[in-house]
């Protein structure tokens, strides 16, 4: 089973519920897609990491084939190619591995070249399997380095898989979510929540997938959040109460469920929860 | 010598656009003729590597230095290779800055800013 | 026109609520949300009139025409973004499109053609004197510096003659901050006391300091975490980067907040500290050939 984490902003507690119910959950795999900023790894402090670098194509070119028609130059549409004093250049981190400029040179003058964009790590944390995609700065997208995190864990279908996404809902996200079985959605309760929760909402209905909202940071009194969910009649799936030791321990980047036996309870409840939602899904899909 | 300007509008009066790579146009103004012409700047509406494709335009032009408030890391790579000097425009008067460039009162642009990285809308 | 932005780096600090709080304090006659991602801000000040709306197009996108379509799967096979699927028919997935135009290029039929794509929505509001410029990026859509651009470009142009303005900015540390970036007088900085919030701090005070923009720090909830609060202070101390002061966490802020109301509406703990910090900023921001730039 496996289960997407999202948010419409960061800082809801999306990485708060993935990092815990991963770890509630005992033996499973946790992935942090948000490559900009991952942030898991320093909750779970894996050992014994292997790393893996993410490559992607670009061109370079053979100055002495290139007869400087310039088609390449004028054919790419993120303008990575200049010709300069009877010189191609290539600007690499402008490039998004089209490969178009080397199917166009007609003297065959382009060839590709494998490019770092980033790394994967794996590691161990007890019994959690710590996957973290991490993107180099400047590197015009982390969609090659997701892809590579979520296939390297696809025929592992039986192994339950929390997947930390990028917060918002822009197609790195969609990149995320796209072989979960289940989403949560993590929603603070203020009128900004509402406002988020209602993009990844949205974004999830798109998709098709089974989801369930965690209110998080739960107060007395109204939770527009909340009032958003019974409105669009979307399930609640947990609360997780607003608590200044939760919050002490997250902000050293403590997690919760190894520190404190009642935070154990209250992510177990969540995860059984969770686990009974994907079940359900399941069997009245099949 | 050749001088270009990134300019909001096709006059002599017009102001500097405060951006290089999405300029409107851009005014080539010839130092010893005193001709200038307005080029329209393709690359403006580039959701991506603007500066380069701006900075391949001014070099495709002969010209030799560009009058900027500023100017990212790509174009100023192009216009290097290309050896065009770039120097920071003073106030807002395109006129002005090329009198101010004539008499010597400019500086080259010491401050090139990280680019975009062409995180165009995708 | 002296702008300021604030920034946070990790999101969540609590950015807007301290950028609604300055409008406010400051009456400010230009104001911009540079958060296309997820803006909040239109949430909190109010707007009495309907915003102009103007398309944003980002990359084109393919379409297959499948009346000409010959199913030769050149198209397919030379994608690199997994865009082209073909159950049945041919078809281009908008949303994995980076708008290349490999497949028109490889189409031996002219079967595909790029076709412009709005990838979000600019909206202006002007109401009497105030100008309020933002912007919605459509679901899917990449992050946009340019858009970022754009909804500066508008509030500058629709308020050419205000002498200062104040800008929500993007959250994270990727490319719409450095587009939020180009061009502003100073950055505040809204930072919060967790690990994982000094690293995204410490990464947006090098990239502010790359366009030598003049950088200072504010810490939001201090008291959840003190030992944190300091490492941050001590940071600050040792780059030389101004503190402009501490806000508490306050139950009273999110009230406001849920109310439509900012935390200097209300007479609370968090909004008296605001109030001291902005004083702070616009002596900073206003300082006698204080900037680097120029």
């Amino acid at each position: 089973m496996r289960i997407a984490v999202l948010s419409g902003k960061g800082g809801t507690g999306k990485t708060l519920v993935s990092v815990n119910l991963a770890a509630a959950a005992k033996i499973s795999t946790y992935i942090d897609c948000d490559v900009e900023e991952p942030n898991g790894h320093l909750f779970f402090k894996p050992e014994n990491i292997q790393e893996e670098e993410v490559h992607v194509r670009i061109p370079k070119v053979d100055g002495k084939l290139c007869n400087g028609c310039r088609k390449c130059v004028d054919f790419c549409k993120f303008n990575a190619l200049a010709y300069i004093k009877d010189k191609l250049i290539i600007f690499e981190d402008i490039c998004h591995s089209c490969g178009g400029c080397i199917l166009l040179c007609p003297e065959k003058a382009l060839t590709e070249k494998e490019k770092v964009i980033g790394k994967i790590q794996k590691g161990a944390s007890d019994q959690v399997t710590v996957y973290t995609g991490i993107l180099n700065t400047g590197e015009p997208s982390g969609i090659p380095i997701i892809k590579k995190l979520l296939n390297e864990n696809k025929p592992e279908r039986n192994k339950t898989i929390f997947i930390d996404c990028p917060p918002g809902s822009a197609c790195i996200v969609m990149e995320s979510i796209k072989d979960a079985d289940y989403c949560i959605l993590v929603a603070e309760p203020t009128l900004f929540g509402v406002h988020n929760l209602n993009m990844v909402y949205e974004l999830v209905k798109l998709f098709n997938k089974p989801f369930g909202v965690v209110l998080n940071k739960c107060l007395d009194g109204e939770n527009p959040s909340e009032q958003f969910c019974i409105e669009k009649n979307i399930k609640i799936i947990g609360r997780i109460p607003f608590d200044s030791a939760l919050g002490m321990l997250n902000s050293n980047a403590e997690i919760a469920v190894r520190k404190s036996e009642r935070y154990r309870t209250i992510f177990s409840f969540l995860l059984e929860a969770v686990k009974k939602e994907v079940h359900h899904e399941t069997t009245s899909n099949s | 010598m050749k001088i270009a300007i990134p300019v909001d509008e096709k006059t002599l009066e017009s102001n500097v656009c405060v951006s290089f790579g999405r300029a409107p146009y851009f005014l080539i103004y010839d130092t010893e003729t005193k001709e200038s012409i307005f080029l329209d700047n393709g690359a403006a509406a580039s959701t991506g590597g603007a500066g380069i494709k701006a900075a391949q335009t001014i070099v495709d032009n002969k010209v030799n230095a560009l009058l900027t408030p500023r100017c990212g890391e790509n174009a100023a790579n192009v216009l290097k290779s290309a050896d065009i000097k770039i120097y920071k425009t003073a106030g807002i008067s395109a006129k002005k800055n090329i009198d101010d460039f004539i008499s010597g009162k400019l500086s080259l642009l010491d401050e090139i800013h990280p680019g975009f990285h062409g995180h165009g809308g995708n | 026109m002296k702008q300021l932005l604030i920034l946070s780096g990790k999101g969540g600090t609590g950015k807007t609520t301290i950028a609604s709080a300055f409008i406010k304090l400051s009456k400010a006659k230009a104001y911009a949300d540079c958060d296309v991602d997820a803006p909040n801000l239109h949430l909190i000040t109010k707007q009495n009139s309907p915003p102009k709306k103007t398309d944003y197009y980002g990359l084109p996108k393919a379409e297959i025409d499948i009346e000409l379509c010959i199913e030769c799967g050149q198209c397919m096979q030379n994608c690199r973004f997994e865009a082209i699927s073909a159950d049945g028919k041919y078809k281009v997935d908008p949303f994995a499109c980076e708008g290349c135009g490999v497949c028109e290029l490889v189409c031996p039929v002219e079967a595909v053609t790029l076709k412009p794509a709005v990838a979000g929505e600019l909206l202006l509001y002007t109401d009497g004197e105030k100008v309020f410029s933002t912007a919605q990026l459509k679901m899917g859509s990449g992050t946009s510096g340019m858009l970022v651009t754009e909804v500066k470009k508008q509030m500058k142009s629709a308020a050419a003659d205000v002498e200062f303005a104040i800008i929500d900015g993007s959250p994270g540390i990727g490319c719409p901050v450095i587009a939020s970036l180009s061009g502003v007088d100073m950055v505040l900085i809204v930072a919060e006391p967790s690990i994982s919030g000094i690293s995204d701090m410490e990464r947006i005070i090098n990239t502010a300091a790359k366009f030598g923009v003049k950088t200072a720090v504010c810490i939001n909830k201090f008291d959840t975490n003190m030992q944190n609060t300091e490492k941050i202070e001590n940071f600050c101390k040792g780059q030389g980067i101004s503190l402009l002061g501490r806000i508490p966490f306050d139950l009273d802020a999110v009230k406001a907040i849920n109310n439509g109301q900012t935390i200097v509406d209300i007479d609370c703990a968090s909004g008296a500290a605001v109030k001291a910090i902005y004083s702070k900023t616009m002596e900073l921001l206003f300082e006698e050939g204080g900037g680097l730039r120029s």
